[in-house]
């Protein structure tokens, strides 16, 4: 695949993250890889494929939480803007706070809303009341969540409604000003309206973050990504402009996947 | 229809039982239950006068046992399921160890409290520190509270193991996805959700503790002091073994039988008690849980 080199123009470079030959195990199997692959940056960069394809294997090893299952083991090359995430100096902790991430379930803490979106603040240290409060603010408003939360900022965030609980986690995600978003099927347990919204949001966050984002919805891939990636049995088949793969891809594995001959 | 009487009857028995002892302890022991009985020191050989010592022996037992006991049970906890790999042989004898520590009768750990605490640590501190002289080598309050507290120890491991069960993996995830360190995670995330849990178990444990005698015999319980602890190497006097010299070593029985009656409702008020304040304190820790900021 030749691609990477046409999607990858200087501008693209700011929040990039180039993939080389990246494997990922499961005990002794091989989930996925070997993959190669350039996200340019500032984009939004759909991941899809059939169920157990390493799509979401494949999102995980980008911020290292592929680190948290028991068995897993990473082995290639993943740099953010050049800078690598793997390797015995770098800290997995460090990189997840540069590349945030969004869960398929929405996972509010018990906490207030104020508190969800502040913890990763916090956690970084940051304890100034007045700007712990604007980053809050900030990150709420990029969520499109500040109108309907903010005379409840100190009520309990698990009495959001799933679409504003989703939106809560993507304004923790952003909070701590990240690079890179990655979203692992955000929107797969909403309502349509709240998928919307979501998806919506997705558009708009690429004008500052990084957004990769694995989804099951062909549709939802077409609407809200620059770029699509096709994953099937742990490899990387077609990697191109969103345009390009649903219109005339090159492989005809992913057309059959997107024409519903299979998955 | 079987099953259904039977478990039935089976409940009502239980029922009965509870209010047989309660009615004839309340019935007896209200009589002598006054603020003197509660504010006094037993007077006449026992056979008048209150229990104010025994209460102030319990409840400083029943804290420094807390003390002992609960750092000490949330860390192991904490480190059995946040750290220890699940399958290495260290993390299974230690499993093994809580809970045969749970099974073992409480009158060896009074024996053991008395080998290891009193003879073995008291005396190895008055060796080094008293010259010889007999300080804390010798039943204290001190003594029966850390025996106490490695009685207790196994229920407050397991209950806080269970508590950091219940915290779902997502919000684990959460935590990690934010960039925080698992100690972060821990202590902001996980354990906050643990509180109501941990704190059963440490109730639960003061109320075994505030009932057992058997640990305390050899460790540090006096049969009457004419004054209350003043140090922790000072011995005192406590409820469940004043129960005990109460009914078996008072030279006139037909006496003291009201103080014993009283001085047991007093003991079970004081574990009754401590149940009611755990399910308090552990359904507002809930309410807060789920509710606002801080």
């Amino acid at each position: 695949m030749n691609t990477q080199a046409a999607l990858a123009t200087d501008k693209e470079i700011l929040g990039s993250v180039r993939v080389q030959g990246l494997v990922v195990y499961y005990g002794d199997k091989r989930a996925l890889g070997p993959v190669d692959m350039m996200i340019p940056g500032k984009q939004v960069t759909a991941l899809i494929g059939p169920s157990g394809c390493g799509k979401s294997t494949f999102l995980r090893s980008l911020n290292r939480m592929n680190e948290m299952v028991i068995g897993c083991r990473v082995e290639g090359d993943v740099r953010l803007n050049d800078e690598p995430i793997y390797g015995s100096g770098v800290d997995a902790v460090a990189v997840r706070r540069r590349i945030g991430m969004v869960f398929q379930k929405s996972n509010p803490f018990p906490k207030s809303i104020f508190d969800n979106v502040a913890y990763g603040l916090r956690i970084g240290g940051l304890t100034d009341r007045s700007e712990l409060g604007g980053r809050v603010e900030q990150a709420l408003k990029h969520s499109a969540l500040w109108e309907e939360v903010k005379d409840r900022l100190h009520e309990s965030a698990l009495g959001l409604s799933g679409g504003q609980q989703q939106r809560l986690c993507i304004a923790r995600a952003l909070a701590v000003a990240p690079d890179v978003i990655l979203m692992d099927e955000p929107a797969s347990a909403l309502d349509p309206i709240a998928t919307a919204h979501i998806e919506e949001l997705i558009h708009e966050l690429a004008r500052d973050y990084t957004v990769v984002i694995v989804t099951h919805n062909m549709q939802q891939a077409a609407r809200v990504s620059h770029n699509t990636a096709f994953f099937y049995m742990g490899d990387l088949i077609e990697f191109d402009r969103t345009e390009s793969i649903f219109t005339k891809p090159k492989q005809p594995k992913t057309e059959d996947y997107i024409t519903g001959r299979f998955g | 229809m079987a099953l259904w009487a039977s478990t039935g009857l089976a409940t009502l028995l239980v029922l009965a039982i509870l209010l047989v002892i309660l009615v004839d302890v309340v019935r007896h022991g209200t009589a002598r239950l006054t603020l003197g009985f509660l504010t006094q020191s037993p007077t006449d050989g026992m056979t008048a006068g209150g229990i104010f010592p025994a209460i102030f022996g319990t409840v400083a037992l029943v804290l420094l046992m807390t003390i002992a006991a609960l750092p000490a049970g949330v860390a192991t906890a904490i480190y059995l399921h946040e750290y220890a790999s699940p399958t290495s042989r260290a993390t299974r004898v230690v499993r093994i160890a809580v809970n045969n520590l749970a099974g073992v009768p409480s009158i060896v750990f009074g024996l053991f409290g008395l080998g290891f605490f009193v003879q073995f640590a008291g005396g190895s501190i008055d060796k080094l520190f008293f010259g010889g002289e007999k300080v804390y080598g010798q039943p204290a309050l001190i003594w029966a509270a850390l025996t106490m507290a490695v009685l207790t120890l196994p229920v407050v491991v397991v209950a806080t193991e269970e508590a950091l069960s219940a915290v779902s993996r997502d919000v684990r995830l959460a935590s990690a996805a934010l960039g925080a360190t698992k100690f972060q995670t821990i202590t902001r995330v996980v354990l906050p959700q643990a509180v109501p849990g941990i704190l059963t178990g440490a109730i639960l444990s003061i109320s075994r503790g505030a009932g057992e005698v058997a640990p305390i015999l050899f460790t540090g319980a006096a049969y009457f002091l004419p004054t209350l602890p003043h140090t922790p190497h000072d011995q005192f006097m406590q409820l469940g073994y004043h129960v005990y010299v109460l009914a078996t070593q008072s030279p006139d029985v037909d006496a003291t039988r009201p103080l014993l009656y009283a001085t047991v409702l007093v003991l079970l008020i004081l574990t009754f008690a401590l149940n009611a304040s755990a399910i308090v304190v552990r359904s507002h820790m809930r309410k807060r849980l789920s509710g606002t900021s801080s």
